[in-house]
């Protein structure tokens, strides 16, 4: 789960970690006035509370110099939509906009805490080019990345920390001040569970280091100890998500229009696959679990039929431990329940598969039934189209 | 021969006792695997499906000689029950189950290179490992499996089964079936299974099923030029995903450039694998592609 950059501003406030004097997040342009009274001396910068990067280049972050100019910054951008690099061609409503006093900025740094999946463990990644995307400076000045791998028990040793400011060219005078906020930052990511922490910029101002900007992503694997974490709304994922989450249905919401109902995540991407091999275009990615039973099944249905796109559903389990027999009967039970609008094409394959599709067949529901993945996909496809 | 397991290998489960465990356990005794008892804290001294049940892991390899342990422990506790096997000197570990957070496996990883150099661990989140005929630890249904001379090695769970069914209808049997998992932070990656593959002799053949995220098949790609012979097969899920959301598995996310279908399959093609693009064409493509020696 990704964190607002406010929400992690708080987080690394209450450790402690410098960050420009904090004026508040707002949610309507006239709340400003009482900001700008507060926090007397500009500048202020205002920015957007969307949970993307590239805010600054798609105008969500802004520095204003008077108080006219704050208030008018407020009230262009709050429901401002949004496109950055990061939303792939969606956009996002900007309903929060967090107001900060400007600081001095003498140098920006770039600094992370992330998992890398190759050596098994976290790593700080660092460099003296801050500012910049850290794929853009991957790209284009690889040397100037450090990285630097983690013990996943001692995190950041100080030693380690004041090496790593001599790598990065910290002045002298401002070797403890980097090295309290990166070994506070690394310990923050170990004991809070996260999969994602980077600071863009850490600037060096006259008074030492400040951090400009924070994103936190959450490991969800580990949300059942920290329920600071665990009781905050996903605003990311769509309501359809939210719900499928409940009851322990992995849901993805996509363009297309053929429902997917899946055991297993790596087949439902392969059946996704299938579909869009074939012609077709998925609506969504769902894994009903290796624990799939009537109920399951009945949950999943009800949430890919929320999506209004959908033209045909297609049903692809691989019986493993789940029985194909349960399945239709699961699938015959909620068809008796609700009213299906739009045509279902089911391939059972594994365990009990032909006392499946029997029980299928002799009901005398309307089905498509199918024997292989290829065929079923063929058959959505043409379904959608209105061809069978 | 095979990789992994055998005949001979004697199996404890952790987490014997409960409904997963249980369940699981009782298929892998009835496939004929040799599960010589099991772990829960609290019940030892028992007896579980006519098996000793033990307090401890390190009680019961010295009681069952075991060398095998098998992980359906809930998520919270599932990594600390995989640095007690490996403390225990349990040389596979087999962790099925699935939401460990990252963490956990970083520091049971870690504990395991410094106080247990022996153990290998596969998984978690993964289906487990089977050598038809002869052994199963694992959840997979075993009836679709069919002893021959495919070395099948993927991070999915009923993708593999998929495979596995359609190379068995095809009337091509599996050397050993490896399920990695589907987590961040893998015991054993690709790279380390198919150099299994590579030196086992009953394995002519190689079928890798990857997903989208990081880089394990990329890495796979540069280990399969450098140094193997056998033929591979690779089939990559996620073509149609889109970029920057999760498919179900936690290392299932295309995170900027990295990790993309198009790069996976750009790096395993160069380095010489058949690229199977069809997932339903899996079996058919082995078969059109491969002959083996002994049949």
């Amino acid at each position: 789960m990704k964190l607002l950059e406010y929400e992690g501003k708080e987080i690394f406030r209450s450790l402690k970690v410098p960050l420009p004097e904090f004026g508040g997040v707002i949610d309507k342009p006239a709340q400003i006035n009482s900001i700008l009274k507060r926090l007397k001396k500009g500048p202020w910068v205002l920015k957007a509370q969307v949970l993307a990067g590239g805010r600054g280049k798609a105008g969500g972050v802004k520095l204003a110099k008077t108080p006219a100019e704050a208030r008018a910054f407020a009230k262009a951008m709050i429901g401002m939509k949004m496109a950055t690099h990061q939303t792939h061609g969606q956009t996002l409503k900007v309903e929060q906009v967090l107001v900060e006093q400007g600081v001095k900025i003498e140098k920006e740094f770039y600094f992370s805490v992330a998992i890398d999946r190759k050596i098994g463990s976290p790593v700080v990644i660092a460099s003296s080019q801050g500012g910049v995307e850290i794929e853009t400076l991957a790209a284009e000045h690889p040397e100037q990345i450090i990285k630097k791998p983690l013990d996943p028990v001692f995190g950041l040793l100080p030693f380690a920390a004041r090496a790593l400011a001599f790598e990065l060219g910290v002045p002298a005078g401002h070797i403890a001040s980097f090295s309290q906020v990166a070994t506070t930052l690394v310990k923050l990511f170990i004991d809070k569970d996260m999969s994602l922490l980077e600071v863009n910029p850490l600037v060096l101002t006259p008074k030492g280091f400040v951090a400009l900007d924070a994103k936190i992503v959450t490991d969800d694997n580990a949300l059942f100890r920290h329920t600071d974490f665990s009781k905050r709304v996903d605003i990311e994922a769509s309501p359809a998500e939210r719900e499928a989450k409940k009851h322990d249905i992995s849901y993805v919401g996509l363009d297309g229009n053929i429902g997917c109902m899946v055991n297993g995540a790596g087949l439902a991407m392969g059946t996704m696959d299938t579909i869009a091999l074939a012609g077709g275009s998925p609506a969504n990615f769902l894994d009903v679990g290796g624990a799939a039973n009537q109920e399951r099944v009945e949950r999943a249905f009800k949430i890919i039929l929320k999506d209004p796109k959908v033209k045909t559903i297609l049903v692809n389990i691989f019986g493993g431990i789940v029985r194909c027999d349960m399945i239709a009967e699961g699938i015959l039970a909620v068809l008796k329940k609700m009213k299906l609008q739009v045509p279902l094409v089911v391939r059972l394959e594994g365990t009990n598969s032909e006392k499946g599709r029997e029980i299928l067949d002799r009901s005398g529901t309307r089905l498509i039934t199918a024997s292989s993945l290829w065929e079923a996909a063929q058959k959505s496809v043409a379904a959608t189209g209105g061809k069978i | 021969m095979s990789i992994l397991l055998n005949k001979d290998s004697r199996i404890i489960v952790q987490g014997f006792t409960g409904s997963a465990g249980s369940f699981h356990a009782g298929k892998c005794i009835e496939y004929g695997s040799q599960i010589v008892g099991g772990v829960t804290p609290g019940r030892g001294g028992t007896t579980h499906l006519d098996r000793p049940v033990f307090n401890t892991v390190e009680e019961a390899v010295k009681k069952t000689a075991a060398n095998v342990s098998l992980i359906f422990v809930p998520a919270p506790a599932a990594a600390d029950s995989v640095m007690e096997a490996g403390k225990a000197g349990i040389s596979l570990i087999i962790c099925i189950t699935e939401g460990i957070p990252v963490l956990d496996m970083a520091k049971a990883k870690q504990f395991l290179k410094t106080h247990a150099p022996q153990a290998r661990l596969i998984g978690p989140n993964c289906p487990g490992v089977i050598t038809p005929d002869e052994c199963k630890a694992g959840i997979m249904p075993g009836y679709i499996h069919k002893k021959g001379p495919i070395g099948l090695v993927s991070r999915s769970g009923t993708l593999t089964y998929e495979a596995v069914h359609q190379l068995s209808q095809k009337g091509l049997g599996q050397s050993t079936v490896v399920g990695i998992g589907g987590d961040p932070i893998p015991g054993s990656s690709f790279v380390d299974i198919l150099d299994l593959f590579e030196r086992d002799p009953q394995t002519e053949a190689i079928v890798m099923i990857g997903e989208i995220g990081g880089s394990a098949e990329e890495d796979a790609a540069a280990f399969y030029k450098a140094r193997m012979k056998k033929p591979l097969f690779i089939f990559i899920a996620g073509k149609s995903a889109p970029p920057g959301r999760r498919m179900g598995h936690a290392g299932a996310i295309v995170e900027g450039s990295a990790g993309t279908h198009a790069s996976k399959i750009e790096a395993l093609k160069s380095a010489g694998a058949t690229v199977i693009e069809n997932l339903s064409e899996i079996g058919s493509t082995v078969a059109r592609n491969f002959k083996p020696v002994v049949a």
